[in-house]
């Protein structure tokens, strides 16, 4: 489904992903972990398509095609989503209308009818029934004087309106408690199928006590330094960072 | 990350929709202006001597005055003699049309181009209509069901005529003939607008609207608006305009009086879409407007609201004269500087009554390279006892090439009274697109939100039937505003 190779990108002029190899096939469930700094979040904005990145190097095909070459629009319209680490506040545009024109969005591009809003709101109070959210929330500005755990929240209520192909969730977890995290963790879950794929970017293992990864990557300074199960996180948690960091440097 | 990168920096020039001529012949003055213009203009309405000797006196004091360089606003010297002070579609010998039945086909067409259909068979339902074609009014739609409820709503030179007692009684007594520059230049060679007077304790039963449409070349357009709201009666009122896309810059000097008498509320507002030029800054309309209002009654209220996409400099403060005890003054405003458009506007509130309380939202929206200030006045005179006003001033910046600027001026005489004042800036970030595009809205579309959402404290104050239109235009004014 996403085939990543030798992908090498930065930003005004600095290397941060030094040659990413990555494949993840439909029903998988990917972890990457690695220390702060070491390019996770540029990873997931290269693959959602943020102008400010240049890929220097190597090549991105999403479902047989070119994923570069797309649009950032596209790129979700297509089933490629991204849930932010850190949400962006949008003042004056409310939540409700916003999410609707997200996902009427997609829909055109599917040759769907757009939902009105009667149709929406069914949808939307399905939804956000499963990630337990408020929905005194949908009526204000997007993100506006959000909690760090109800950013999150509103996160995954996105991907779960949009149902998309290939999610990447860049540290979800941060900032929420652990009865949020359940509640994350399970929406996560529930949305998972076997015709889709979930990459899930975190910097601790305690996430993947609840969501659980087919495969375990360890980014670190632009580049996976080891991949492996799912006991790999737990090796992680125990030992810390400088164990694999430590060992790389003495085997390079 | 930097806001300004390159996805909110690159600007094309936008589609003016409404840029299209007429080609029709009208009776038309040569360019320049003398007291003989003064009195061709009068001569032609068939005015009353004091009218002309009104004109007149206006003219003479023209003479001696400058423009005002105050605005922040840059543009070349304006030649005065190279403007025609008066244009009317039509034969010169020709009889002015009686009713619309009469009018010429090509005027009814260019106004059902503009979406405003005159014709009994098409017009706009709950909404009467006074068409302002370049100097004169072509006619006015709703009259018979306006006249049973005694409201009085035709052109201004119509009014001269059939109610020269109104006129007389309040002309000038808002907006003096010496008022400033171009307020005493449009005193002098006013040519036609709406009139409006309503009856005491009458709620005027349709929306009344008047379309300003200039069609001719290298013409000012001077038209001058009274608005009587006897005690008790209420009445909501919009202006539209629109012009041809030209490349030369063309005057518009307006006056607009409103008189609100004892419990009476006027609700005025504009959508103003004339030319804005393109974006190097070639032609468009000079738009200096003097608007104001009086609430001389107590409990009386006026409220402003406009929309201001148009013109290439914007020169506008309707204000509100707060005489009557525990009146009220409101003004909401949405002005866009896109391309190389300059906006200076504002709005005044002058206190004078006792527990007058005003409201000012003023929302500026900058892109291109649009210059768009804010020039404000509160003024809590010294019986002004327990006055109030709030203003919140916002600015929205999109992209890095424009600006925006907040002049406040408060002047307060009375203890009691107090002026609250809040500004913010804020600017479309390239993260707020990013976010937007990925979860699947375009750019475009995604500026289109922001700016809406930014505008909608003062949208939901238009007329119901305007407010979407307002949107639609914003949306369209800001086309090409993203790359
Ligand atoms: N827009 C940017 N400009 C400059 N440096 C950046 C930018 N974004 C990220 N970086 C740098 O790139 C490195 C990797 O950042 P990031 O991908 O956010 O790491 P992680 O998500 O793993 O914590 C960091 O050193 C960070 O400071
Ligand atoms: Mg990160």
């Amino acid at each position: 489904m996403l085939e990543i190779k030798n992908l090498k990108a930065g930003v005004e002029g600095r290397d941060i992903l030094k040659g990413i190899d990555l494949t993840i096939n439909a029903g998988e469930v990917h972890a990457i972990m690695g220390p702060n700094g070491s390019g996770k979040s540029t990873l997931a904005q290269v693959l959602a398509g943020r102008e400010a990145f240049n890929v220097a190097e190597g090549s991105v095909m999403y479902k047989g095609q070119d994923l570069l070459e797309l649009a950032p629009e596209v790129r979700v319209r297509e089933g490629l989503f991204l849930a932010f680490q850190y949400p962006v506040e949008i003042p004056g545009v409310n939540t409700t209308y916003f999410l609707r024109a997200a996902v009427n969005a997609v829909r055109e591009h599917h040759g769907e009818a757009a939902l009105n809003a009667v149709d929406f709101l069914k949808l939307m109070r399905e939804k956000i029934e499963l990630l337990q959210l408020d929905e005194a929330l949908l009526k204000r500005s997007v993100n506006e004087g959000f909690s760090g755990g109800e950013k999150k929240r509103a996160e995954i209520l996105q991907m779960a309106l949009l149902d998309p192909t290939m999610a990447v969730l860049d540290e979800t977890d941060s900032g929420l408690d652990i009865d949020a995290l359940k509640v994350v963790a399970n929406g996560v879950n529930q949305l998972k199928r076997a015709d889709n794929a979930q990459l899930i970017i975190t910097h601790y293992q305690r996430l993947l006590d609840y969501i659980v990864p087919d495969f375990v990557h360890v980014l670190y300074d632009g580049r996976i330094v080891k991949s492996g199960g799912k006991e790999l996180a737990h090796e992680l948690e125990e030992k810390g960072y400088d164990w694999i960091t430590n060992g790389e440097l003495q085997t390079a | 990350m930097s806001a300004d990168t390159e996805t909110i920096d690159r600007f094309v020039a936008q589609e003016y929709k409404w840029g299209f001529y007429t080609d029709i012949e009208a009776d038309t003055l040569p360019p320049g202006l003398d007291e003989d213009v003064v009195r061709h203009i009068s001569a032609k309405k068939n005015e009353p001597e004091w009218l002309l000797e009104w004109r007149l006196k206006a003219f003479r004091l023209w003479q001696t005055m400058e423009e005002p360089h105050w605005p922040q606003v840059k543009y070349d010297p304006i030649d005065y003699q190279a403007v025609s002070y008066y244009s009317a579609p039509g034969a010169k010998d020709k009889d002015r049309p009686k009713s619309l039945d009469e009018v010429d086909p090509k005027l009814l067409e260019t106004y059902e181009k503009l979406g405003v259909p005159l014709h009994e068979r098409a017009r706009l339902a709950g909404v009467a209509v006074d068409a302002v074609f370049d100097s004169v009014s072509v006619g006015t739609t709703h009259k018979e069901e306006l006249a049973k409820h005694g409201v009085i709503f035709c052109s201004f030179s119509e009014a001269v005529q059939e109610h020269p007692e109104l006129i007389k009684k309040y002309l000038g007594t808002v907006v003096p003939y010496t008022d400033n520059f171009f307020a005493t230049l449009n005193s002098a060679v006013f040519s036609d607008g709406s009139f409006v007077y309503i009856p005491k304790g009458v709620r005027c039963p349709l929306e009344l609207s008047t379309y300003f449409r200039i069609n001719a070349a290298e013409t000012g357009q001077f038209e001058r608006t009274l608005i009587i709201a006897d005690e008790g009666s209420h009445v909501s009122y919009l202006e539209g305009c629109t012009a041809p896309m030209r490349d030369e810059n063309q005057l518009h000097a307006a006056v607009v009086e409103l008189v609100a008498l004892g419990d009476a509320e006027i609700k005025y507002s504009t959508v103003q879409n004339w030319y804005p030029g393109d974006e190097d800054g070639n032609g468009g309309i000079y738009n200096f407007v003097t608007k104001r209002g009086i609430c001389k009654g107590a409990r009386s209220k006026i409220c402003w609201t406009q929309v201001e996409t148009g013109s290439a400099i914007t020169w506008k403060y309707p204000s509100v004269i707060l005489r009557g005890d525990d009146s009220v003054g409101e003004f909401y405003s949405v002005a866009l500087a896109n391309l190389a458009q300059q906006a200076d506007t504002g709005t005044k509130m002058i206190h004078l009554g006792k527990n007058t309380r005003s409201t000012v939202i003023s929302k500026g929206i900058s892109a291109g390279k649009g210059q768009n200030s804010y020039r404000g006045l509160v003024q809590m005179g010294k019986n002004a006892t327990n006055a109030r006003n709030y203003t919140q001033c916002d600015s929205l910046l999109i992209g890095s090439r424009c600006g925006a600027h907040t002049f406040p001026y408060i002047e307060v005489k009375n203890p009691s009274a107090q002026v609250e004042h809040e500004a913010t800036t804020s600017k479309i970030g390239e993260d707020q697109i990013f976010y937007c595009n990925a979860r699947g809205i375009e750019t475009q579309d995604a500026v289109n939100m922001i700016v809406n959402g930014f505008c909608k404290e003062v949208f939901r104050e238009l007329p119901m039937e305007f407010a979407m239109e307002a949107q639609a235009l914003m949306d369209v004014s800001l086309e090409g505003s993203v790359g």
